[in-house]
């Protein structure tokens, strides 16, 4: 095979023209490699003596950014130029506007014109969030002071992804976990596993867990309500009631949509009239008495008590059962504009 | 829901049996529920005894609802 020829992105600062006050430098293409492009190169090297870095990008990060339609043509056109077998951005560490350019420009060139990209910068660099599900992004340090680490992980990448070998999972060939699923058979069991980093946790040490919760974020509470004799309460649930019949065929799991339903004409839910269209958890004492998930008897009584003002007209329900975070966290934002609406004081949720 | 309801500005108690996911997922006012299939039930009971347990845990639900909180907070049913 000939010569795999490699086309590099960097920014004002990486080509040593100069730092912020540079950052709207125009974009040029200059053949050959600047610094830390030949780092990367030699890294490549060692792996595949037929790497060569046959061009750099150049471009200043408030530039890019700024005249984003007209450096992606004008970039699209100079890397088309070279004919690479691999694009390369950055690495970026977190430098914010240089990540993001990474992740644009590398998307934008793996999509039009089809070479495979690769680029690399620190995890909470804004750009990482934005492209990794869209082009392999390597996790590096948070600044340049960790070229040499990041270099380790972005030559055998870049290798691979230039000679079209399979790119196995992200905790084998070093990028960001991107969603893709790739199974691989690991040395030890399970069992094994688990004690050694049993071992690990009771001795202080720093293990990798094999299932990371995914990272949540925080809505500070809300004030009290004041006076809970006038308030208008409104039920939510994922616990999945819905009609007798499940009239808008919610999904018993990954659901796609959330009901709307009245309760105005309900004191009591009863077998005749509601069920669950949950999945993945037994629904017969749902299906007996929706009441045990969605509390309408207790609240309707309340209500008469005087303990609550009003139990609102409509209920909002949907599956729990293996719905995406988007999808819930989208319903949850549709219908609670129509609980503000509506003048709803407080929503009491229940979850099975 | 949780959060989202809550980001809307309306104050929200979550009723689930798995506080801890609750905590996780980032609820404000939680409230321990009996069991996953029937959070605010329980079908070995009659239908009246049920029906004083799930009193018990709205109120206490309503309760968490007139609580001013600067965190997260589990509000235990008192039985």
């Amino acid at each position: 095979m000939g010569k795999i020829k490699v086309v590099h992105y960097v920014n004002q600062f990486f080509a040593g023209i100069g730092g912020e006050e540079k950052a709207d430098q125009v974009a040029f293409k200059q053949d050959g490699t600047m610094p830390i492009g030949a780092q990367l190169e030699k890294g490549m090297q060692a792996i595949n003596p037929d790497v060569e870095f046959v061009g750099t990008i150049v471009c200043g990060d408030s530039y890019f950014n700024e005249n984003l339609e007209k450096a992606k043509a004008d970039i699209l056109e100079m890397v088309k130029s070279y004919e690479p077998d691999l694009f390369i951005a950055g690495p970026a560490f977190n430098a914010g506007r240089y990540g993001v350019a990474c992740g644009t420009i590398t998307t934008e060139v793996q999509e039009q014109l089809g070479i495979p990209v690769l680029t690399g910068m620190y995890k909470e660099n804004p750009g990482a969030d934005m492209y990794k599900t869209k082009v392999y992004i390597v996790p590096t340090k948070d600044s340049a002071a960790g070229a040499r680490d990041a270099i380790k992980k972005m030559a055998p990448l870049g290798v691979k992804l230039a000679t079209g070998q399979e790119i196995l999972a992200s905790c084998i060939d070093n990028y960001m976990p991107n969603g893709i699923r790739k199974n691989f058979f690991e040395t030890k069991r399970g069992s094994e596993r688990a004690v050694e980093m049993m071992i690990k946790k009771l001795a202080g040490k720093e293990f990798v867990t094999e299932f990371p919760m995914p990272d949540f974020d925080r809505v500070d509470p809300n004030p009290a309500v004041k006076d809970m004799s006038k308030a208008r309460i409104a039920l939510v649930t994922s616990g999945g009631v819905v009609p007798k019949g499940n009239p808008d065929r919610i999904e018993s799991s990954s659901a796609s949509k959330y009901g709307e339903y009245s309760i105005a004409e309900f004191d009591d839910l009863t077998e005749a009239t509601h069920e669950t269209a949950h999945g993945g958890y037994d629904p017969v004492y749902c299906n007996q008495d929706s009441d045990r998930v969605l509390p309408v008897d207790v609240l309707r009584e309340m209500e008469k008590a005087g303990r609550i003002g009003k139990l609102h007209e409509y209920f909002y329900t949907t599956t729990g059962n293996g719905t995406a975070v988007l999808n819930s966290v989208a319903f949850a934002k549709e219908f609670s504009q129509k609980l503000v609406a509506a003048g709803v004081d407080a929503v009491v949720l229940t979850s099975t | 829901m949780v959060k989202e309801i809550e980001r809307a500005g309306i104050p929200v108690v979550h009723i689930c049996t798995v506080t801890p996911i609750s905590m996780t997922v980032g609820a404000n006012r939680i409230v321990p529920a009996i069991a996953i299939p029937h959070p605010l039930g329980n079908p070995a009971l009659s239908m009246e005894e049920e029906k004083v347990i799930r009193r018990k845990i709205v109120e206490t639900s309503l309760q968490a609802l007139e609580t001013e909180v600067d965190k997260q907070t589990i509000f235990e049913v008192k039985y």
